[in-house]
């Protein structure tokens, strides 16, 4: 459907809720939907370059997901980009507050993004929240 | 039915099936036929609403077994 857009927020460091993220995200992208992710808190510090994608589970489910070897998030965030065009944008306050460097992050993500920004791009659109 | 492009999906889930799907897709010419073979549950959904969405024909599917085969054209 033209024009369907969705935003999905993602804060959470844990492995299930980065995953589910990263399927929504990816599903919606390759089926057309205008997709954008906002990164931020605890979320952030996998997406600097190289950066391990081992996050504590919240429950059982999280240990199932590694032990039944399905594809780690970031690589789901990132065929998101390449397949569907997905927009991901780490937000621009917790790479300051923790100290991440714009450059040390993986190439597919977009422009560091303030709320006013984001909040812009989410009008009219569904907001998921991880 | 005759196809340009086969896609083994079989043992792959959620979302894999789809997402690779789309990379198929995206390789081949308007017009051209991509045969798929699942064996996840969620995949007959998937693929109508996938199709729903993109555009791209759902020629058929049907079941045998616990595979799932599809044929799309793409759009």
């Amino acid at each position: 459907m033209a024009g369907e857009k969705i935003c999905v927020v993602v804060v959470s460091g844990t492995r299930e809720r980065l995953q589910m993220a990263a399927m929504v995200a990816s599903v919606a992208a390759v089926s057309g939907i205008e997709v954008t992710i906002f990164l931020s808190m605890n979320a952030v510090p996998y997406f600097i370059k190289g950066a391990s994608t081992d996050a504590p589970s919240e429950g059982n489910f999280g240990d199932l997901v590694v032990k039944k070897k399905a594809p780690d998030f970031k690589t789901l965030f990132r065929q998101a980009v390449e397949l569907g065009d997905a927009k991901i944008l780490p937000c621009s306050m917790a790479l300051d507050i923790a100290g991440i460097e714009t450059d040390t992050l993986e190439p597919y993500l977009g422009e560091p993004t303030g709320l006013a920004s984001f909040l812009d791009a989410a009008r009219d659109a569904q907001i998921w929240t991880f | 039915m005759n196809f340009d492009k086969d896609l083994d999906a079989r043992g792959l889930n959620c979302p894999l099936p789809i997402l690779r799907a789309k990379k198929a897709l995206t390789d081949m010419q308007s017009g051209q036929v991509l045969r798929i073979v699942s064996t996840d549950l969620g995949s007959v959904k998937d693929f109508q609403a996938f199709c729903k969405q993109t555009g791209n024909a759902l020629l058929s599917q049907t079941e045998a077994g616990n595979e799932f085969t599809f044929f799309l054209k793409r759009k």
